[in-house]
């Protein structure tokens, strides 16, 4: 390809990127009202520049360390614990027939309760606390994974299954370099719902009981109706989220490098 | 043991298993109160529960604010799904919108749902129409997603016959695109379907739109009703449950042609 050709392609793939949302933010500042021209429901829409500017005053700076750094710790631990959880638990229920036949009605039930409805539940045995938020997170990301685990630790090659017991691999290079591995495109599914799951449990558990934190900001600016503020909010998650979804997009490409090269050859 | 009880036993042996998981789960929770583990006002026994739940089933306000979540829930996925079905075929078949409006869904995709309550409530109030907003922007992706991907999927080689049998755009719309997306637009309706009653209920603990998320969180705030507590939570699971299995059995009907399906019926 000649250089010339080369830009033409990078130009195209910048426009193509940034052209729509460019489009969107131009129009929206076109049509929204200022702050101080706007009447009735116009309010509610407030244009671009004073959403950018309340974000600026209220997420950026000593507020970042207070306000959204805990609640992104809190995060954090809730997903690595469902992850270990999940992962440990469905392995080992994947691995026994008997034990999967024996919970599957049960972690179905689980599963099916709408992960918000478990907060007033967690908030009665725990308290207001930190532990509470955090095991807020773990009951509603925890299911997906562990479901998501087993389902890929039973449906290892069976072939390979015998071949480890052929060649009298041992329990725990079997674990580490046959069964981990052939469920986790599965594992990764699973974790790509609990993070959502996750992001959505971290805000509502400060929505509900909490005098700091993401949730308990946001819930204040509707409550004192500060439009631009609420706003503000929706692009901080929004942020939070494609930022959640770029890291996990980094490490399933790591993990996963084998198996997105393997569908590519097998599709030709 | 004779040879022909083996076949029989072995049938019976997942669902009785299964009950067997479900009667010890009943009995460690009855268990854990019983030895003081935890406090019984703080996790009732079972049978307080299911006391409670039979006192609540004949009362006509728990249905009918029963009644009002699976109300919202219908609304909200009838919106999200045709609105889904039709941005999804539209985008997807083009792939200049496809490539224009990539990074726009990527963005606007992982908002979680709860973050827009608070425009929800200020725009609309505390009124169905907030709640429905939310439930809609929440299950509207889960579809969307799946409908973009679906009718993207058609074989290749099939495209090349169409076009070269003539076939004319109506005709390849419904012989080519809609039997390649349809696995994928009813997978879509699944995970619509319980995302949607998510975010029902969690609109209505958030908003205060009357409803089951309302009676969670009344029951929540009554000192001493545990209970109550627990009962609604396990009407939220048991609706899940029903849901989900509703929408698989639709999903099995719609594509009872397709290979997923039958290849499930020969084992």
């Amino acid at each position: 390809m000649s250089a010339a050709a080369r830009i033409k392609t990078i130009v195209a793939n910048l426009l193509f990127a940034a052209g729509l949302p460019v489009l969107i933010l131009v129009a929206w500042n076109a049509l929204a009202k200022k702050p101080d021209e706007a009447v009735g429901a116009e309010k509610f829409y407030p244009d671009p520049v004073t959403v950018g500017r309340a974000f600026a005053d209220n997420w950026i700076g000593p507020a970042f360390a207070h306000e959204v750094l805990p609640s992104l710790y809190r995060l954090g631990i809730g997903i690595v614990v469902s992850i270990v959880a999940g992962v440990a638990a469905g392995t080992v229920i994947g691995l026994l027939p008997w034990l999967r036949e024996l919970t599957e009605p049960v972690l179905e039930f689980f599963r099916a309760i709408p992960p918000p409805a478990l907060i007033p539940i967690v908030m009665l045995l725990l308290g207001i606390t930190d532990t509470m938020k955090i095991a807020v997170i773990v009951s509603g990301a925890v299911w997906p994974i562990l479901l998501n685990t087993i389902d890929g630790v039973r449906a290892t090659d069976s072939i390979m299954t015998e071949t480890a017991d052929a060649f009298r691999i041992t329990r725990w290079q079997r674990l580490w370099y046959l069964v981990l591995p052939a469920a986790s495109p599965r594992i990764m599914t699973g974790v790509r719902t609990g993070l959502s799951v996750a992001l959505i449990l971290m805000v509502i558990s400060e929505m509900f009981a909490s005098s700091s934190g993401l949730g308990y900001r946001i819930v204040y600016f509707q409550r004192n109706f500060l439009i631009a503020e609420s706003w503000s909010g929706i692009v901080l998650l929004g942020l939070t989220g494609v930022l959640l979804a770029a890291i996990f997009g980094f490490a399933e490409r790591r993990i996963l490098r084998w198996y997105h090269g393997m569908l590519e050859v097998e599709r030709g | 043991m004779s040879l022909r009880s083996v076949p029989l036993l072995r049938r019976a042996r997942k669902p009785l298993l299964g009950a067997a998981g479900l009667l010890g789960f009943l009995a460690v929770w009855q268990l854990i109160p019983m030895l003081g583990l935890i406090d019984r006002e703080y996790l009732p026994y079972p049978t307080d529960v299911a006391a409670r739940l039979t006192q609540e089933l004949v009362d006509l306000a728990f249905w009918r604010r029963l009644g009002l979540t699976m109300q919202a829930w219908a609304i909200g996925l009838t919106i999200a799904s045709l609105a889904a079905l039709a941005l999804g075929a539209v985008i997807g078949l083009v792939p200049f919108l496809r490539r224009a409006t990539h990074t726009t869904v990527e963005f606007l995709r992982p908002i979680p749902s709860v973050a827009i309550v608070p425009v929800a409530v200020i725009i609309q109030g505390i009124s169905i129409e907030a709640a429905l907003i939310i439930t809609v922007y929440a299950s509207f992706w889960q579809m969307f997603v799946q409908v973009l991907y679906g009718v993207a999927d058609v074989d290749a080689v099939a495209r090349d016959t169409a076009r070269s049998f003539g076939l004319t755009m109506t005709e390849r719309l419904t012989k080519l695109v809609l039997p390649t997306a349809l696995p994928y637009v009813m997978t879509g309706l699944r995970l619509a379907a319980s995302v949607a009653l998510i975010l029902a209920i969690t609109a209505e603990m958030v908003i205060g739109n009357p409803g089951l998320g309302t009676l969670i969180m009344l029951s929540r705030s009554t000192p001493g009703d545990a209970a109550g507590l627990y009962a609604f939570v396990v009407v939220a699971g048991l609706l899940g449950v029903t849901i989900n299995a509703v929408f698989r059995r639709i999903e099995r009907r719609v594509l009872h042609w397709h290979q997923s399906i039958r290849g499930e019926e020969i084992l």
